[in-house]
């Protein structure tokens, strides 16, 4: 079973104009890892040169924002649900 | 360097839009997030000769700045809600009480739903209508909830709106009553927020004003620095301390005295920046006493609610901008916001929302550990109305509230009664 994983519009040139793609489960850095090798570049866009998550985007697993939880090495088991979304929103 | 005067658009004389992480340049258009970083995106101008003059000759409203904003230069005669041009108020009781030399209060209670939220979502119109949107839509903390449903009623367009579902009641009904839709959701404003994130992302035709709108909307609350400024005579103030909820607004405190500066509008003088949090959730306040400049979101336990963002959007330049400035970021529980509100109320006749209570009390907090100077004239912001945080600042009800007959006998005795 693989996780499901939202992307948000900006990303779409990356997976054909799909809003959900499918991954394989593991940490969140191997589900990152796994997209981009279905879809290169895409984790180049949420993940920064030193391998860190970009300051500006959201990343959830399930309804937990993962900066609450592990960040790259929060655990995505098989069924859940990732969503990525742009930081810049509110006030 | 000249450059020709550019024609105005449907957005004014706002030319594009700019990444503030990366830099990398888009058309104006309906996007916030820069497709190559997720950064934020702010709005770029070609900025016509402006003058003193050709502002005071403009109406008594936000638009008199309209040649400063990403609007349609005749933005005032479509029906909007006309806020701004609210009160500098000197308040020299409140001074005297602090041990401050000069002390301004910029009262936004009295735009048309009683905060500067009416400012920002004015912007926000104007641009999501030239985009061509069909709903003007919003999570809200209360505030911007009360504006946007006020707004779009207005203008004649549908509204919805997502709240906490523990929000004040007062805000609740001075939503309900506009008549748009009202959606309160389970969970804190963060989760409201990713809910309307992802909405945005879902719905084409919906203008969610601080999401896929926020760009235009952001710079709404520059206009609350060009009225100080010129209510002032035409220059900065030396201090000037702001309340921090996504931090938007103190950052576009910040670049409207700078565009001021750059346009000669007024004197290049140095002015510090203060941010005000509640210590209930306080993710900036934080990052600056650590010496951070990325902001650790926090989940928020605070009476004032419209601060309760723990994850504010420009944390970052909050930083920057406080920094870069000399000012600072702090925080007060919630016992001191109440203590301050009932402190501005009673010094000044002003009843201020809990967020006011926050940047009053941290006004205190940074006095008494000397990182304000008390001789430099300083300005805060009252963002709102402590009609709608009633409970916040109700409890402990004064003495003698019992009722008393309508007789002078009883008046007496409730005198000597109040007396001793």
């Amino acid at each position: 079973m693989s996780v499901s994983v939202r992307i948000p519009t900006i990303l779409r040139t990356f997976t054909g104009g799909s809003a959900e793609v499918n991954a394989d489960p593991g940490t969140l850095r191997e589900v990152l890892a796994s997209l981009d090798a279905a879809y290169p570049g895409l984790a180049g866009r949420i993940v920064d040169d030193a391998g860190n998550l970009r300051r500006f985007v959201n990343v959830y697993v399930g309804d937990e924002d993962v900066r609450f939880a592990e960040g790259l090495d929060t655990p995505v088991p098989a069924g859940s649900r990732v969503s990525v979304i742009p930081a810049v929103a509110g006030g | 360097m000249t450059t020709p005067a550019s024609t105005p658009s449907g957005f004014g004389f706002a030319s594009h839009l700019f990444c503030r992480e990366c830099g990398a340049t888009s058309s104006l258009g309906a996007s916030h997030a820069c497709a190559e970083c997720f950064g934020p995106l702010e709005v770029g101008y070609e900025l016509p000769p402006v003058t003193r003059a050709s502002i005071e000759a403009g109406p008594a409203s936000i638009w008199r700045y309209a040649s400063l904003l990403p609007v349609p230069q005749d933005v005032a005669v479509r029906p909007n809600t006309d806020p701004g041009w609210t009160r500098l108020a000197r308040t020299d009781q409140l001074a005297r009480e602090l041990g401050l030399r000069t002390l301004w209060l910029k009262d936004e209670r009295g735009n048309p739903t009683h905060s500067f939220k009416d400012r920002v979502v004015a912007v926000a119109l104007a641009a999501a209508v030239e985009m061509g949107y069909k709903v003007l839509a919003c999570p809200s903390t209360g505030n911007l909830a009360n504006a946007v449903a006020a707004a779009a009623a207005r203008a004649g367009i549908r509204s919805v709106v997502l709240i906490p579902a523990d929000l004040e009641p007062q805000k609740i009904a001075a939503t309900a009553v506009y008549g748009g839709a009202m959606v309160p959701v389970e969970g804190n404003y963060d989760d409201v927020n990713r809910l309307a994130s992802e909405l945005a992302d879902d719905r084409e035709d919906w203008a969610f004003v601080n999401v896929n709108v926020r760009p235009y909307y952001a710079e709404g609350s520059k206009t609350i620095g060009y009225e100080i400024a010129e209510q002032l005579g035409w220059r900065l103030p030396e201090q000037i301390v702001v309340p921090v909820a996504s931090g938007a607004q103190l950052v576009k405190i910040d670049k409207a005295f700078r565009e001021l500066i750059e346009l000669g509008l007024v004197a290049d003088t140095n002015y510090r920046v203060f941010g005000a949090q509640a210590t209930g959730c306080s993710p900036v306040a934080a990052a600056f006493r650590a010496g951070h400049d990325v902001v650790q979101p926090v989940k928020p336990a605070t009476i004032a609610k419209s601060l309760a963002i723990g994850n504010p959007a420009d944390g970052p330049y909050v930083l920057d901008v406080v920094r870069r400035t000399g000012g600072a970021v702090a925080d007060v529980g919630d016992e001191e916001i109440v203590h301050a509100i009932r402190l501005l109320a009673s010094t000044e006749g002003i009843f201020g929302e809990t967020a006011s209570g926050v940047t009053l009390g941290v006004l205190r907090r940074l006095l008494a550990d000397g990182l304000l100077d008390p001789d430099a004239e300083t300005v805060i912001i009252n963002s709102g109305d402590g009609l709608k945080t009633l409970d916040a600042a109700g409890s402990g009800a004064p003495a003698g509230t019992a009722a008393i007959r309508p007789t002078l006998e009883a008046f007496e005795a409730w005198e000597s009664a109040s007396a001793a």
